[in-house]
């Protein structure tokens, strides 16, 4: 998305955000649209220039790409490195993925977490607000993708992970680690847009893709697509996690909780005043 | 004048506390030398946990963000306290006025363990001071099971101290405090079972969310069900077993009467017990039905979930059933016991064994972590002492006169 693109949407959000209920649902879809990033594994050479780019504007680990063999074995994302590209040895020889935050467009850590500190924004990153954590780890517990970062180390630890640098994208400029993909592997927009990209290049290249585009259903749509060559369980990613969108899970439970919370007491009374009725000398009050 | 009787009140206080104060009991007994270095060690380890941070006492990680604290502490520890809810539902509900010699213990064990285990929690929280967040809106997550729970946690300890002040009322003499306070007992027994129903099952909705990271055998939408079903015999075996060591350790507390219907009691809670271990038996058959389960059993997991299911829940149901019937009690202990193994083991696997259990990488708790846990449950029994020898929790509150004119609930049922 372009500068003008993002303030037209930032306007509109704040518009929608001053305005009443009414006024938010008239706004046109396309000023709502959540953002994402696709990316196309076949166009990935693993040169880490993303994994630099993101430590750097973050303030964490930067690795050494050139020196460290950080790609013989497979990592994880972690407290101090917010996005890994792993090489996977695969039948369509080495293909490298990056792995960080999916953004899912329903996230379960947002749904888990209590104080609304895991927050999904109108923009479409999934960010960590500070003042609200209370540390509990439930996001953890919950996240498909086992995404956020705890500091164990710390007295005032933090959970850590990808923002899809939702600073950047206030001042409309694209994630650092887009900008610093050097061969055009990961793309920047709205999701919409995202996805005809995606499906025109499986439609003009069918030999070179699989014809499946992850994180356009997987646990309910996620703000990161992947294209690849091979399919995807070769890639370490889990194809498990179903189409429900996660907080789907805990929606009917939480339903619930409302009847309960006031349908229990009313049937405990009558069934103590039921009770009552039995006693010989114990009728006279009333 | 007001004034006056108050500043009289606080002058006969002061000196009946700080005698309460002093230990009542021998000092040098064997379970005051074994908990106290412990205590003192847990003290310690918090310290460096709290300095430090988490990862310096324990052994959670990425992968395994709950551990023993959570998953023993709080997810265990409240299924045991379920007794206090299915006792006053009982008491208070139904009126079954047997078993009303035990409330005041069942509901004070029931308190003290959440203060003591769900206050492990606190522990267990990366940055504690954001705790009053979820309760002064900095958010409220309305959409978070968690923040259910934690509500519900919060307002039940509330209910249950109201259900028990009435035994502080009558232990520092305050005869009118001691009205107020019983006429409040229904309303809140009526509040803390409800909100018993939604915390206990909301301690297993903890985990619909974490559908791809549990066992697929532990694993079922209606885990919410099964820790509901579940807490109803935890708790009542918890009375079993715990109202059979108070009533050996403070058997001074016990008069004739109470001890002799004692064991009837034990029978009737052992029957109520068999039941509901029925239905959750027989909610986990539909549930493995249902969905086809025959193809997990295998391996371990197959063998650990049968060990579960058959041998801590359906033995330990026929074993009340039969206990009972014949009036066994020693067998309805061993139910009892094996009970609650099966519900230890069922939290623990559902919160920690089987959770990522496709992982090289498993949990297992630090010898910190396990002497903190031993801290929580010997601080818990030393105030539940500390409150047994100074209030009449076990022996009936007989000293107070004038009961009959109190009227402090002329619908409760006299105490037999």
């Amino acid at each position: 998305m372009n500068r003008r693109g993002f303030l037209k949407l930032s306007g509109a959000a704040g518009a929608a955000a001053a305005g009443c209920r009414r006024a938010a649902a008239e706004l046109p879809e396309s000023a709502q649209e959540f953002t994402g990033v696709l990316v196309d594994t076949t166009r990935c050479i693993g040169c880490r220039s993303c994994e630099v780019a993101c430590s750097l504007e973050h303030g964490n680990f930067v690795p050494n790409p050139e020196n460290d063999d950080a790609l013989e074995s497979v990592r994880d994302t972690s407290e101090t490195q917010w996005t890994v590209v792993n090489r996977h040895r695969t039948s369509k020889g080495d293909v490298y993925v990056k792995k960080q935050c999916m953004h899912c467009w329903q996230p379960a850590c947002a749904a888990a977490c209590l104080t609304n500190a895991m927050y999904k924004t109108r923009q479409g990153p999934v960010i960590w607000r500070s003042d609200k954590c209370m540390g509990c780890r439930f996001c953890m517990v919950s996240c498909p993708f086992d995404i956020p970062k705890f500091e164990y180390d710390s007295w005032n630890p933090r959970l850590q992970k990808c923002t899809l640098c939702f600073e950047r994208l206030q001042e409309g400029r694209k994630p650092a680690c887009v900008e610093a993909c050097p061969t055009d592997a990961l793309m920047f927009g709205p999701k919409r847009q995202l996805m005809e990209i995606a499906r025109i290049r499986i439609y003009n290249h069918p030999d070179d893709y699989v014809h499946q585009i992850y994180g356009e259903h997987e646990v309910g749509g996620t703000g990161w697509l992947y294209l690849a060559a091979v399919p995807f369980e070769e890639l370490g990613f889990r194809t498990d996690l179903g189409t429900t969108p996660y907080p789907e899970y805990t929606r009917d439970f939480l339903y619930g909780v409302p009847l309960v919370l006031f349908g229990l007491p009313a049937l405990l009374l009558g069934l103590r005043l039921m009770a009552d009725g039995t006693g010989e000398g114990e009728a006279h009050d009333g | 004048m007001a004034e006056g009787r108050v500043m009289a009140e606080v002058r006969r206080l002061g000196p009946f506390l700080a005698a309460e104060m002093r230990p009542k009991g021998p000092v040098l007994t064997p379970f005051n030398l074994i908990s106290i270095p412990i205590i003192l060690l847990g003290l310690g380890i918090l310290v460096v946990r709290f300095t430090k941070g988490l990862g310096s006492v324990t052994n959670l990680s990425q992968e395994s963000p709950w551990g023993l604290w959570i998953g023993f502490d709080v997810i265990t520890g409240v299924a045991f306290a379920g007794g206090a809810y299915v006792i006053t539902f009982a008491v208070y509900v139904m009126r079954l006025e047997k078993y009303k010699p035990i409330v005041r213990a069942t509901v004070l064990n029931g308190l003290l363990a959440y203060v003591f285990y769900a206050g492990a929690l606190t522990l267990d929280l990366g940055r504690p001071w954001n705790i009053i967040n979820p309760i002064i809106g900095n958010d409220f997550g309305y959409n978070s099971v968690l923040f259910l729970v934690s509500w519900h946690f919060m307002l039940y300890m509330f209910a249950e101290l109201i259900e028990f002040s009435p035994a502080v009322a009558e232990w520092l003499g305050a005869k009118r405090a001691r009205r107020i306070l019983s006429g409040m007992t229904v309303g809140a027994v009526i509040f803390g079972i409800t909100l018993s129903t939604l915390h206990q099952s909301g301690l297993g909705a903890l985990y619909l969310m974490a559908k791809p990271k549990i066992h697929p055998l532990w694993y079922t939408e209606f885990i919410p069900i099964l820790f509901l079903v579940s807490s109803i015999f935890a708790g009542l075996s918890m009375i079993i077993l715990e109202g059979t060591i108070s009533h050996r350790v403070f058997s001074a507390q016990v008069d004739e009467k109470r001890h002799a219907g004692f064991e009837d009691m034990l029978f009737g809670l052992g029957k109520g017990a068999a039941i509901a271990m029925f239905v959750y038996y027989f909610f986990h058959a539909l549930v493995f039905v249902h969905d086809h389960r025959w193809r997990l059993i295998e391996g371990f997991w197959g063998a650990w979930y049968l060990l579960e299911i058959i041998g801590l829940v359906l033995v330990p149901c026929f074993l009340f059933a039969y206990g009972v019937r014949n009036r066994r009690i020693g067998i309805v202990r061993t139910a009892a016991i094996l009970a609650l193994l099966g519900i230890l083991m069922n939290r623990l696997n559902i919160s920690v064994i089987t959770f990522n259990w496709y992982s090289p990488h498993h949990y297992y708790p630090t010898w910190q972590e396990i002497v903190v846990t031993l801290m929580v449950i010997f601080s818990e029994i030393w105030v539940f002492r500390w409150i047994v020898l100074r209030m009449p929790v076990l022996r009936a509150a007989h000293e107070l006169p004038s009961r009959g004119t109190l009227g402090t609930s002329r619908r409760e049922p006299v105490p037999g």
